[in-house]
């Protein structure tokens, strides 16, 4: 009978991911209505099941793709890889209002130039402070904090040890996972209500699966907002961090003799 | 039919990652620069040009609806395989470092927006 189950779940993957979603939806929408009273969103209970369950999954395989490494919900990383992510997302392009979008765009244009600049200086401050004094590894712990694509992206290309790499992706990590949780309970302070708040966002907060994520569970119709300028966070830190601020940072710590 | 709507998404998709790509190449930078992105404004552009000759009717826009509809599941399902085990081995530095980020993040949005009305209903401002 268990094997049964088990080819069952291996060959049926993807439909059985939409099942398995669909019902932590389900769940955290009645958790959403009657323990919280509407005040907290059924998708914010969602994602912050998806990543306790994400916990758990790594813990019980020592893999990198939480529940998805159990064999039996390998259906979950194509439903939730790359691939289908953004194909959702290019979808929601539908309900964009492309007077909304120009109005805002400048300002967005503008945060994301802050989104890239801002974590990178704060990334390097800490490893200052950590004890990181030689360029590559500041540079690549503070591509770290742009995204967690930038940080390895930036440390191959110049040349950092594996463990500063591993420093940087996961600084990246820690930081989109805080922006899917903390989004929700910063909307207000953040002013998040309107297209241009949320192209914004998209600009500051960077990494295409916080902004994505975060927004999903603060307000839906914001998402194409927020998302059509985070897509090109990535792109773009990829491009300075090795670059224009590798040369600045290496001006400032010279190597020792 | 529905599927012509999917076909259009999947067309406008696989061009913005093509675009990506080779601005990508052409900066010389090893990751696709905002192929989402022109992905999402090809998709717009074609939805007004469709509506403007006439060739998108509502049947066809279904086929995009659905899966922007399946948005929220799908990021859940992300959710589900963030290597968060990785996040916490990163120690004290990388929580100070995430923590600080996002924290400076957010203040400089709410500075950014101190003059945006905050409707939750997502409506934009005259």
């Amino acid at each position: 009978m268990e094997s049964l189950l088990q080819k069952l779940a291996v060959e049926n993957g993807l439909v059985l991911a939409f099942a398995v979603v669909g019902l932590v939806v389900l769940f955290s929408g009645a958790v959403s209505r009657h323990l919280t009273f509407g005040r907290i969103q059924g998708s914010a209970i969602a994602i912050l099941l998806g990543l306790v369950l994400a916990y758990v999954g790594g813990r019980m395989t020592g893999g990198s793709k939480g529940l998805a490494d159990l064999t039996c919900f390998g259906g979950l990383a194509l439903m939730g890889g790359t691939m289908l992510r953004d194909f959702a997302i290019v979808a929601t392009a539908f309900e964009v209002q492309p007077a909304e979008a120009r109005r805002a765009g400048w300002i967005g244009a503008t945060a994301l130039l802050i989104g890239t600049f801002l974590p990178f200086v704060i990334g390097v401050a800490v490893a200052y402070a950590f004890g990181y004094r030689d360029a590559v590894s500041l540079t690549t712990i503070g591509a770290g904090a742009v995204t967690y694509i930038v940080g390895p992206v930036t440390g191959t290309a110049i040349g950092a040890s594996s463990e500063v790499i591993t420093l940087a992706i996961a600084i990246g990590v820690f930081k989109a996972i805080l922006v899917m949780v903390t989004t929700p309970m910063l909307a207000g302070f953040m002013r998040l209500g309107t297209p241009r708040s949320a192209m914004v966002f998209g600009g500051l907060a960077g990494t295409v699966s916080g902004v994505s994520a975060g927004l999903a569970a603060t307000d839906r119709k914001l998402v194409p907002y927020g998302a059509l300028v985070a897509t090109f966070h990535t792109g773009l830190g990829c491009l300075l961090c090795p670059s224009l601020l590798y040369l600045v940072i290496r001006a400032l710590f010279p190597a020792h003799a | 039919m529905t599927l012509y709507g999917t076909t259009l998404l999947a067309v406008c998709h696989l061009l913005g990652i093509l675009f990506g790509e080779l601005l990508g190449r052409a900066l010389g930078v090893q990751a696709n620069v905002g192929g989402v992105g022109i992905a999402m404004l090809l998709l717009i552009s074609a939805r007004l040009y469709g509506h403007r000759r006439g060739w998108l009717d509502a049947k066809s826009e279904e086929g995009v609806h659905y899966w922007a509809a399946l948005y929220i599941p799908v990021v859940v399902a992300m959710a589900m395989q963030q290597n968060v085990l990785k996040a916490l081995s990163g120690g004290p530095m990388a929580l100070l470092a995430a923590v600080a980020t996002v924290a400076a993040g957010a203040g400089c949005v709410a500075l950014i927006n101190r003059d945006e009305p905050v409707s939750p209903s997502g409506q934009a401002p005259k």
